[in-house]
């Protein structure tokens, strides 16, 4: 390869026309034989030795900032991936859970009527659009956190990684979930 | 030359899908530079309306540390620019502004010096090309989450001592038979396609945020697809002591399959995928 290089830069100096040593670059050529050959800088470097050039990185990196993450990468992947949001409606789910276990068990010192029976007499006087809403708030998470843990075990046994797989799985489980929150919050 | 051909074609027949699918899909996917492309055909036609592009870059400099990282607006003419991110930055930099710093050096995608994130996604900047199809801002920035050293260039030496943490080298106490080289058979060497062309260049760790939480100890997606090219390399003889040292809480299990890193890589590698087979290999190999 470099013998194959230095035979075209030889070919190409003799077919090119020697411009360099033309009469009218003659006194160019001679003031700058004049000058070392050496090439020079307007900027200086300074020479360190080792533990002043250690002291001075540990100084920068003291300072260096963090570049920008959860704001500037793609939204998509970050804010909308579903990965964010199996855990987001895990804990909401299991959180909601607790919290009506916790209340459930203390009702009966506080005198709260937390029974199925109260519950759903309550539940049964609000307006439609209350009920629906309430229980897709529900049904949405328990739809989407089932579909993509289904989606996890899948990728446990190293299915479905393919990037195009990836991309849609994500768009369809957004629609799944939503499609199957609807169902379960509007007609069961 | 002839050599990196006949590599080129290996990589291309090794795939598992047909080739046939795998060219027609190949320029959607990502599209290469190529001789003959409309930018420097247009360019040549003189009379043509400019086709300005507005690149927004973030700039840190560590002479003046107190001030904070901002974003400077650059516009060049895509007319006379080349077709990649790569290019318009050095044309910048020649052209506009001496002090903007980048590293770059093969503009192929085979150094990973290029690595930024680029319109949100990391990715090398000589193999992004630069959308001419509208003239919407492009906004450059470092990886995410790594420490700046200046302007666009990221800290990379906490990913270089992890990578050095998994020993990337043959470990082997057997001789050869023969005493000449560690022989593999082909179905063996085949299962290295698409673990050693990974460069190193950071994009899928720094788009992890497992990873930009739990740097310090969780490896990410680049590292432990290297650990998973040595545990499936059937001449290494190490294999336990390389499990070992990832059984633990954060080195491996941080990995939550975000599978931003899958999506991310600008050689298209599977990290995702790497690191579901080591966690396979651990869970039924014991």
């Amino acid at each position: 390869m470099i013998a194959q290089r230095v035979g075209t830069t030889a070919l190409r100096r003799v077919t090119k026309p020697n411009t360099f040593f033309t009469p009218h670059n003659l006194a160019k050529v001679a003031l700058a034989s004049q000058f070392s050959a050496t090439q020079t800088r307007p900027v200086a470097t300074q020479k360190l030795t080792v533990d002043d050039a250690n002291s001075l990185l540990a100084k920068q990196r003291l300072q260096r900032p963090v570049s920008p993450h959860l704001d500037i990468y793609d939204k998509m992947q970050t804010w909308y991936g579903a990965s964010a949001w199996h855990r987001i409606t895990g804990c909401g789910l299991s959180g909601a859970l607790y919290l009506f276990g916790a209340a459930y068990l203390v009702a009966p010192l506080t005198g709260w009527h937390l029974e199925s029976a109260s519950l759903a007499a309550a539940f049964g006087s609000l307006p439609l659009a209350v009920k629906g809403g309430v229980k897709f708030l529900l049904a949405w998470p328990f739809v989407f956190h089932s579909i993509n843990g289904v989606r996890h075990l899948a990728y446990d046994l190293g299915v479905g990684f393919q990037k195009r797989t990836i991309v849609k799985q994500g768009w369809y489980i957004w629609g799944a979930s939503v499609i199957g929150g609807l169902y379960l919050a509007f007609f069961m | 030359m002839a050599a990196l051909r006949s590599t080129s074609a290996r990589i291309l027949g090794a795939s598992s899908r047909p080739a046939t699918l795998r060219l027609a899909a190949a320029p959607a996917a990502r599209g290469f530079a190529q001789l003959a492309d409309g930018a420097t055909e247009s360019q040549k036609a003189s009379g043509d309306p400019a086709n300005m592009k507005t690149f927004q870059i973030y700039r840190w400099n560590p002479d003046t540390p107190t001030e904070k990282p901002r974003m400077q607006s650059y516009t060049l003419d895509l007319k006379k620019t080349g077709p990649m991110v790569l290019d318009a930055l050095i044309r910048i930099k020649n052209e506009l502004d001496p002090t903007l710093t980048f590293r770059r050096s093969c503009r192929e995608g085979i150094c990973g010096s290029c690595a930024m994130n680029i319109n949100g996604t990391n990715t090398l900047a000589c193999l992004c090309r630069i959308p001419a199809e509208d003239n919407a801002e492009m906004k450059i920035y470092p990886l995410p989450h790594t420490y700046v050293v200046k302007d666009l260039v990221p800290d990379l030496t906490l990913f270089y001592k992890q990578y050095k943490s998994i020993k990337p080298y043959l470990q082997r106490d057997t001789p050869s038979p023969d005493g000449k080289e560690y022989r593999q058979s082909k179905a063996d060497r085949k299962k290295l396609d698409g673990l050693y062309e990974c460069i190193l260049c950071a994009c899928c760790s720094t788009s992890c945020p497992s990873y930009w939480w739990n740097s310090e100890e969780y490896l990410g997606p680049a590292i432990l697809l290297q650990s998973y090219r040595w545990l499936a390399d059937s001449r290494d003889e190490r294999k336990a002591e390389r499990k070992a040292a990832l059984d633990n809480s954060m080195s491996l299990y941080r990995c939550h399959t975000i599978l931003n890193c899958t999506r991310t890589c600008p050689k298209g590698l599977n990290p995702g995928l790497a690191i579901a087979e080591i966690k396979k290999e651990m869970a039924f190999s014991g």
